[in-house]
């Protein structure tokens, strides 16, 4: 099926308008290095090269490193001046170190005369927020990316429970359907998946349930800091309610959950062995491969749970939601879905040759040109998801890819509920974020969950590492960056 | 005097090209060597240094190096890092205090035997006293952290890779060294079937172990789920996530033993062994009064090389754990790698001085005081 659509995909490819005719052996002794992370992303940029240097005679030559090195890898790279790599395919949350350093090139000229990128399209949160800083556009988006909460249909409905819309409900139907046998091999499975590896993405999982307590009037208010004076919202009842979700939510999963990462959890919901699961849109597209799931019309997809209680900023205390403090709760629950990481995205080495500019332009607007992406994010193993208004919609392209009309309206349109609230939390872009969340914030709980530290200790952990990254760094400017990211009134 | 060589140099021959470079040849053959050096690993050392003693951040065009003292030395041994160098500590119980008592006694009474027996050197008892320093700090740290229940730190986590992890090794690799010596069938295979794991890239080995160790999906899951073991796993427990680092680990460098020290054990004095066995010593008293002499400077050697190695650990903590659960299985190496991938340079260029620091008094000791002696017992 897969090797149907990327054959497909290269039948249209040559009947693909734009770029064909017009940019023929137009780069020809051009060679594009293009670096990312190894596996998911690394494949559709690996598989659709050979295709685009037939077109364009441009060589593309793609470097994959494992995600924990990338950050560090692009940045030794350009900062030394080494200069080898001149696209990177990186996380928007980024950007902000690397422009700070000079080393983006702006592409804002390129996109505004590219009619083939079909910009309009591109959802409003990638184009307006991930691909842009001050204005400027420095990224194209190839993927879109938001936390999603996945169940298994039939058996909450063998059990007569509801899809969890709070984390308390949850925790309760982790706990009822936990150790049950749910894909028929005759062993136990487990309640909850969620990677808690540390080193990995387990930090971003910790902001989905902190941020829908700390987070309630929408996206300017900001889940991670007060606005004010750059406090971390950590020392409160949310913080500390969050650590007891995960706590509670770790007796429910897989023994090693504290050692799986979500390349280790994705296929265990494949497989039948997870009846909730925390993820990104990836979970969606492989249940549905016929290769890899054993889930195929059993899942189904929501927004992220929220809560019914918020946090009050001044008190450090949980009060009840209301029309006040929860303006955009539905059903009382207010939800607060986390653009983590934000989308995968291309920028350009400011400092390559013009001719390499232009090859390594004409490369990423093909990759997120609708000919390519509308199949690219259909497909599991290419690590993209929607993030073009016309993929968010059943289609052909959905139902070529193996999907139910039923199961699209599902998982469609949980993504459409996340990117369309107006309480979306937007994920930290304030000069070395990668201290902030992957050193400090991920350090701390891994130390939780191993029961190294109590739930005070973690709470000050984060707390004190935080504020004292920030006086580092210097408050007046992370504050006014990050006020600025968020659009802080 | 002045006049004489003024004569001298005078009425001397001047010296051939060939000459000059005969005198010089020594020198000349050793200047590259020389110059690698310097390029590639003094010059690194020096900017290194410099590096742990600044801030790094990014800046337009390029980055700046801004001078902060020995600020992030403060913060590991004494501010807000202290728990992840040096871990948290706990106050000593009875055991700790007792442990701590026998250190100090063992230290106080070497170097009583050494200023006793007449040899004693300022440089010898300089180097007693750094070694007698460091022996009793990282034991009050192995005993704070350890014994009385606290949170040992990357420090002390290297220090058991080094100290356990490199006993075990060699306990193996001489036990297998001492089997393969025997005359027995086929024993050319199991020389190269040992040798095979140190030929394989450690994050290579790391990515077998990782799958070897999966209890869902590993060979040995449906082993454990017979056994009932369902509900618990390595990875999750501080310990048991430390041995299987260190199971992967003595996996690839137990051949290294294996192999030098079957070396060793073969040109072993063969006339001594038989004359021993004609006389009845037994096998133990053969490897006590021959075998061991004769390896012993070999043995006391690669230890020492091991041990060097041993302290750089990172590859199979990171693909294994990642460093987790917790801090549990996290080198200083991968402590000094994960600063350095998050921009934090001065912090991690810190950490890796510390490395530095202590494994180079370690692995000095160990060749002052156990691979000389070891040598003198040979001869």
């Amino acid at each position: 099926m897969r090797m149907k659509r990327v054959m497909a995909g290269a039948a249209a490819l040559t009947f693909a308008t734009g770029m064909g005719a017009v940019q023929a052996a137009e780069f020809d002794g051009v060679t594009v290095n293009v670096i990312t992370q190894t596996g998911a992303i690394q494949e559709p940029l690996q598989r659709r090269a050979p295709d685009f240097e037939k077109m364009t005679g441009a060589k593309i030559n793609v470097i994959a490193v494992p995600f924990s090195d990338l950050y560090q890898k692009v940045l030794t790279d350009w900062a030394s001046g080494t200069n080898s790599v001149d696209v990177a395919v990186f996380a928007p949350q980024w950007m902000v170190d690397y422009i700070a350093g000079g080393y983006l090139e702006d592409l804002t000229p390129r996109v505004d005369a590219d009619p083939n990128i079909q910009q309009d399209d591109v959802g409003a949160f990638f184009r307006d927020f991930s691909e842009k800083y001050n204005g400027k556009v420095y990224m194209i988006t190839l993927d879109g990316d938001f936390h999603m909460m996945y169940y298994r249909k039939d058996l909450l409905e063998e059990a007569g429970l509801e899809v969890p819309t709070t984390w308390d409900e949850y925790l309760a139907v982790a706990k009822a359907l936990h150790g049950k046998d749910m894909n028929g091999d005759g062993t136990p499975d487990f309640g909850s998946c969620i990677g808690k590896k540390r080193n990995a993405q387990s930090y971003w999982f910790v902001t989905d349930v902190v941020g829908s307590m700390t987070q309630s009037k929408g996206t300017s208010q900001g889940a991670f800091f007060n606005t004010a004076d750059m406090t971390p919202l950590v020392d409160n009842e949310a913080f500390r309610k969050a650590l007891d979700f995960l706590k509670a939510s770790t007796e429910y999963g897989p023994p090693d959950e504290l050692n799986l990462d979500v390349s280790d959890t994705r296929p265990l919901f494949a497989s039948g062995r997870c009846a909730l699961n925390l993820d990104w849109g990836d979970v969606g597209t492989i249940s549905i491969d016929p290769e890899n799931s054993k889930v195929i019309g059993k899942w189904g997809a929501a927004i992220m749970p929220g809560s019914k209680q918020v946090l009050d900023w001044d008190s450090g205390k949980l009060v009840d939601c209301d029309a006040n403090t929860c303006p955009y709760a539905i059903d009382g629950v207010n939800h607060a879905p986390f653009a983590a990481f934000g989308g995968w995205g291309g920028g350009i080495n400011a400092a390559a040759d013009d001719k390499v500019k232009d090859a390594a332009y004409a490369f990423l607007s093909y990759m997120t040109q609708p000919a390519q992406s509308n199949q690219d994010v259909t497909i599991g193993i290419t690590g993209f998801n929607p993030y073009r208004t016309s993929q968010l919609s059943f289609s052909d392209l959905w139902k070529d890819a193996g999907m139910s009309e039923a199961e699209a309206e599902n998982y469609l349109g949980a993504i459409n509920a996340s990117m369309s609230s107006p309480n979306m939390i937007l994920d930290l872009r304030i000069p070395q974020n990668q201290r902030y969340q992957q050193v400090v914030l991920d350090e701390a709980i891994s130390r939780f969950l191993a029961g190294e530290i109590d739930a005070d200790a973690t709470v000050a952990a984060v707390a004190n590492g935080w504020e004292e990254l920030t006086d580092e760094i210097g408050r007046d400017e992370q504050l006014e960056i990050y006020r600025a990211t968020i659009g802080a009134n | 005097m002045t006049a004489s060589a003024t004569t001298a140099s005078d009425t001397a021959p001047r010296p051939g090209l060939a000459e000059r470079f005969d005198r010089h040849a020594g020198r000349l053959m050793v200047l590259p060597a020389v110059v690698v050096i310097l390029c590639f690993a003094l010059f690194p050392l020096i900017i290194s240094a410099y590096l742990s003693l600044t801030r790094f951040a990014l800046a337009p065009g390029g980055f700046t190096l801004k001078y902060v003292g020995n600020f992030n030395y403060k913060k590991l041994l004494f501010g807000s890092q202290q728990y992840h160098l040096l871990g948290t500590f706990k106050a000593f119980g009875v055991v700790g205090w007792v442990l701590v008592a026998a250190m100090a006694a063992l230290i106080l009474f070497l170097l009583g035997r050494y200023f006793m027996s007449g040899r004693a050197t300022i440089f010898g008892t300089i180097g007693r006293l750094i070694t007698s320093s460091l022996a009793m700090g990282l034991t009050v740290l192995v005993v704070a952290t350890i014994v009385a229940g606290g949170v040992p730190g990357t420090m002390v986590t290297t220090l058991i890779y080094v100290g356990v992890g490199v006993a075990a090794q060699f306990l193996l690799g001489l036990g297998i060294a001492m089997l393969c010596a025997q005359a027995i069938r086929g024993r050319n295979f199991f020389r190269v079937l040992f040798f095979v794991p140190l030929m394989v890239t450690p994050v290579g080995i790391a990515y077998t172990f990782r799958m070897l160790a999966d209890i869902q999906k590993g060979p040995f899951a449906p082993l454990l789920q017979s056994l009932g073991v369902t509900q618990w796993s390595w990875a999750t427990d501080a310990w048991s996530a430390r041995l299987m680092v260190l199971v992967g680990d003595t996996w690839q460098w137990t051949p290294f033993m294996f192999i030098v020290l079957l070396a060793a054990i073969e040109n072993q004095p063969r006339d001594q062994v038989e004359a021993a066995r004609i006389d009845g010593a037994n096998g133990i008293q053969i490897f006590r009064d021959i075998t061991w002499p004769a390896i012993a400077p070999v043995a006391a050697t690669i230890v020492l090389i091991r041990l060097i190695e041993a302290f750089k650990i990172i590859d199979l903590p990171n693909v294994l754990t990642g460093g987790g659960p917790g801090l549990a299985t996290e080198s200083m190496t991968l402590h000094s790698f994960i600063a350095w991938r998050t921009q934090d340079l001065g912090g991690s260029a810190a950490v890796g001085y510390m490395l530095l620091f202590v494994s180079t008094i370690v692995c000095v000791s160990f060749f002052n005081f156990m691979v000389r002696p070891a040598r003198r017992l040979e001869s």
